[in-house]
């Protein structure tokens, strides 16, 4: 396939969807679909059809705001319907054309207008299981203008200049990573998507890969031109059958035309992908683990270095990805490193999107260029804290991150500042708490959820979350001392600072963020056996009885 | 053209010493006399720095290194026994003899134990953190070797001696976290299992976990020592 | 200037510990005259004391008199010694905390008993769920592991703590020595 004939698709698609006068598209993520979403297309299908009207019905991907699906958009006009059943289907279909139906009309003007859409820039617009709607939007277009005019050399170089940081979490420069790729021996290379999203509240990635499956696959071709690839692993979490579905017909419908394959565009570069299913291990997502996952072999992280770029799958050099860094790649190439660059902060460039959670408004995905203020989007984006409660602090980064009290809300969202705060960027989780959540049984809830994903490999991790649960359950059952505190503290040293792979390096975030921002609330758990969020049952201790005298 | 052998020189706890390259950190300490603490790591097999015990630091760099694995380099400073490896190795051996049932008194491997030894040379006289007590079994089914989970602090030795010296793979590890545990086959009885009844697992394993039935009562020391021996032999045919 | 008062106690152990610190032999009437032993199984004395100087003790706490005992000890000793893995580590006592004092109990008075099948309630104190060192409890200022701790490590330890001199217990002793 050529660019001259992409744009022929592109064409004809164009010309097949001028012979509508509307577009309606339905939301199909998850989030919509199991509010009935499915339902609605259908009726929305039999509504326009016996209208006569010349309507287009699609399903989409993710649209945004999770928390008022099912949500439908009216093109051209844009109008954006919420909490739409089936039954409103007629109501629709019958103000096409005219006044819009104003009580479903959904006023979110603020909650986009502080977005900037780039990874997202498909979602809500073309079916995710068409590949020339893809296309339509400049699909595969940058994979085409890489080979036809640029050196892998001349990707790498764009990826830097872009200032990309690796969106799973660890925020490495993703052209430094490539380049090292790119520079290792030997002829036999591999590109690995990891979409092993496990961090509790987070589904950034789910919505990508199902709601724009090719963006994928196009971000990973690209890069392996650029590293000298030839094989591609996706690593997706079998509890995402959905996105393993998309993928797997947008592998079947990339390789048809020849955009997967051999000699690829008629040139030398071949490239195919092959999906492997997670087995629910979140520490399948550390990438040595990842590693042993693909090859067949238990899911443990090994000590880097080595570190995958030089010997990875196999012992081969082996690029490793997030999907939301893949996501990004078809853009960059297609406007330029500097484009990207323009967007975000200093050290912090483009954008981010956070699955935004917990006790907010508007529940649901969102991208925002980076530097953007907390306060922005929890309040603005997100609608603020619902119920009349107050915010008490946001937690990013999943079990690897921590939470950022009220009085940080003015931070600019980068991988630096979060960082300085005690949490991290993480893939994109943005779980909100109000007043009525206990720090200490966040901290705890986070630890368990470390200590059961702990691969059990080295002892700092292994049994060092599980004796941290331990003391973090003392101290919301009341019956801590300070001793344990200390303990508790010392120990959060060792796992951190020992542990094997990043999961337990990173593991004790959540109990020493909530230390540094909501120590009062441990010492009132620990001094005065109270619970000041009232979530954790404290047992009022039983005045000491009299023993019995025993004979001894 | 023979390749020219590649010698970097490094600083050990100040000492200067020479290395070749490819060398770990460990190997060079060792042959300098230089104590740093192992469990995971047995001379003859790979290493999978999973213990943590031999964490050194690397001037210039936040991160504790694994000396085991880690390589050295021209220049580096490395130093083994700070305060902070120190509190790091005695946690670690705490957390080990909280995790299980290690009850040093009525074990196989009193005395020859290297946990044990560890908690000595490391100044280890209590444990901070609370006993967990787990419920483990015993497997006795194998005619000759016993295994004791109580006893058991999943170094992998076993596991790895056995796949990759004996090459019969009989151990392995199943579950996660806390709640891994070493087993045979696809967690057959040992008796019942395809082990080759060989012994090797039981010389290697550092405690009291892997014992031979016939030396209950007696003194059990281990000899794990003939690994390094085997392989050179195995290499020189 | 007076000797300093020693009280050895005697909970959840074998009084294998009091065995060692016998066995320290003739060096005992060195030990004497640098302490005074105001209580202790081998001697009269029948309430603890309300001023200790050193107290050590043997053995886990296993029973709710065991915890009401540790707890007056320690209010009422200035320096409070672990001795032996009992103490220190809950050792043998404490492998019935996996499977719990019911199975215990059960198992030693009722399966096993040929006559009279019943488990004690009057008289004996109450077990406690799980055994636990006197550290869980109450703070410990010195831990002494063995297995006994030998003859030898008991008189370098109580001439260390008595004449204020360092005391390094790893060059002592080990758990199970």
């Amino acid at each position: 396939m050529t660019i001259e004939e992409l744009e022929q698709i592109a064409k004809s698609v164009a010309l097949e969807n001028a012979k509508y006068d509307y577009e309606v598209n339905v939301c199909l993520d998850l989030a919509c679909a199991s509010q009935g979403a499915d339902k609605l297309r259908e009726a929305l299908v039999a509504a326009a059809d016996a209208s006569g009207k010349k309507v287009l019905v699609r399903r989409t991907g993710c649209m945004g705001p999770c928390s008022s699906g099912p949500l439908v958009r009216v093109d051209p006009d844009e109008t954006l319907y919420r909490h739409v059943s089936n039954t409103n289907a007629d109501a629709i279909v019958a103000s096409l054309g005219g006044a819009p139906v104003a009580e479903l009309q959904c006023d979110l003007n603020e909650h986009f207008d502080l977005q900037t859409r780039v990874v997202l820039e498909n979602a809500g617009h073309i079916d995710p299981e068409k590949i020339d709607d893809y296309i339509s939007r400049d699909g595969y277009k940058a994979l085409l203008t890489a080979l036809a005019e640029m050196t892998p050399n001349g990707v790498v170089h764009r990826i830097t200049e872009s200032g990309l940081r690796g969106r799973g979490g660890g925020g490495y420069p993703t052209g430094l990573k490539w380049g090292t790729v790119a520079k290792a021996g030997g002829d036999l290379k591999y590109v690995v998507c990891n979409g092993d999203e496990g961090d509790p509240g987070a589904f950034m990635d789910r919505s990508v890969m199902e709601g724009d499956p090719h963006r994928v696959i196009e971000g990973m071709a690209i890069a392996a031109y650029a590293v000298g690839a030839s094989k591609g692993f996706i690593y997706v979490r079998a509890e995402y059958p959905v996105a393993v579905a998309r993928l797997t017909s947008a592998l079947r419908d990339a390789r048809r035309p020849g955009l997967l394959g051999s000699n690829i565009s008629g040139t030398t570069f071949n490239f195919d992908i092959e999906i492997r299913l997670g087995a629910g291990a979140f520490v399948c997502g550390e990438e040595t683990a990842l590693i042993a996952s693909i090859e067949g072999r238990r899911g443990t992280p090994k000590p880097r270095p080595p570190y995958p770029a030089v010997s990875g799958l196999w012992g081969k050099p082996t690029l490793i990805n997030n999907v939301e860094t893949y996501a990004n790649i078809a853009p960059i190439v297609r406007n330029g490193g500097k484009w990207f660059a323009g967007m975000g902060s200093e050290r912090s460039k483009g954008t981010k999107v956070f699955a935004l959670t917990g006790k907010i408004t508007n529940t649901g995905l969102v991208e925002v260029p980076m530097g953007i203020k907390l306060r922005e989007i929890i309040e603005v984006i997100g609608g603020g804290v619902p119920g009349g409660h107050t915010f008490k602090a946001v937690q990013t980064g999943g079990p690897s991150g921590g939470c950022i009290p009220a009085e940080l809300l003015d931070l600019g969202v980068s991988y630096d500042a979060l960082l300085a705060a005690g949490s991290i960027m993480g893939s994109g989780g943005m779980i909100v708490m109000d007043d009525t959540s206990c720090m200490v049984n966040v901290a705890k809830f986070f630890i368990e959820f470390c200590m059961t994903e702990s691969c059990g490999k080295c002892i700092p991790c292994r049994a060092g979350t599980a004796q941290m649960h331990t003391l973090l359950t003392r101290i919301c059952e009341g019956s801590a001392t300070m001793d344990d505190l200390e303990l508790l503290e010392e120990l959060c040293s060792t796992v951190k600072e020992a542990s094997l792979c990043g999961l337990g390096q990173t593991a004790p975030n959540p109990v020493l963020s909530t230390l540094k921002y909501f120590r009062n609330e441990y010492i009132e758990h620990i001094l005065h056996q109270r619970c000041p969020a009232g979530v954790c049952k404290i047992e009022t201790p039983v005045a000491d009885q009299p023993a019995v005298e025993v004979l001894a | 053209m023979s390749e020219a052998v590649d010698v970097k020189t490094l600083q050990i706890n100040g000492h200067e010493v020479s290395a070749l390259r490819g060398q770990t950190i460990l190997q060079v300490a060792r042959e300098n006399d230089i104590d740093i603490p192992t469990l995971c790591h047995l001379d003859g097999l790979s290493d999978v720095g999973a213990c943590r015990l031999c964490l050194v630091e690397i001037k210039g760099s936040n991160k504790l290194l694994p000396a085991c694995v880690a390589t050295v380099y021209e220049g580096m400073e490395v130093t083994t026994d700070t305060e902070r490896l120190q509190k790091h190795r005695k946690t670690i051996l705490e957390l080990l003899f909280a995790e299980r049932n290690h009850i040093c008194s009525v074990c196989v491997s009193n005395g020859h134990c290297e946990l044990q030894s560890l908690a000595q040379q490391e100044g280890v006289t209590h444990v901070r953190f609370p006993y967990r007590n787990p419920e483990l079994t015993v497997d006795a089914s194998h005619e000759r070797f016993t295994v004791d989970h109580n006893r058991c602090v999943l170094c992998t030795r076993c596991v790895r001696v056995c796949a990759e010296v004996e090459g019969a793979h009989v151990w392995d590890v199943m579950g996660r976290g806390i709640n891994s545990t070493i087993i045979t086959d696809l967690n057959d009885n040992w008796g019942e299992s395809s082990c080759t009844r060989c012994g090797k697992c039981v010389q290697v394993c550092p405690t009291g976990a892997l014992f031979d039935k016939s030396k209950i009562g007696s003194d059990h020391p281990k000899y794990p020592d003939f690994l390094p021996y085997l392989n050179e032999m195995r290499e020189a045919q | 200037m007076s000797k300093l008062k020693l009280a050895t106690v005697w909970l959840d152990g074998c009084s294998g510990c009091h065995m060692s610190f016998l066995d320290m032999d003739e060096r005992l009437l060195e030990v004497a005259e640098l302490v005074d032993v105001v209580y202790s199984p081998i001697v009269d004395t029948k309430e603890f004391p309300d001023h200790v100087d050193i107290a050590l003790v043997e053995g886990a706490v296993a029973s709710v008199d065991d915890e009401k005992k540790i707890k007056r000890i320690r209010a009422h000793s200035k320096l409070l010694v672990a001795m032996g893995d009992c103490a220190v580590a809950g050792n043998v006592p404490s492998m019935r905390n996996p499977i719990g004092p019911e199975a215990i109990l059960n198992r030693a008075y009722i399966e096993n008993a040929s006559a009279q099948q019943q488990i004690p309630c009057v008289v004996v104190p109450k077990l406690l769920k799980v055994v636990r060192p006197i550290h869980e409890f109450v703070k410990v200022d010195v831990f002494l592991p063995g297995c006994p701790p030998s003859a030898d490590t008991f008189h370098s330890a109580l001439v260390a703590l008595v004449t204020g001199s360092p005391l390094d217990v790893s060059a002592l002793t080990r758990f199970g020595a």
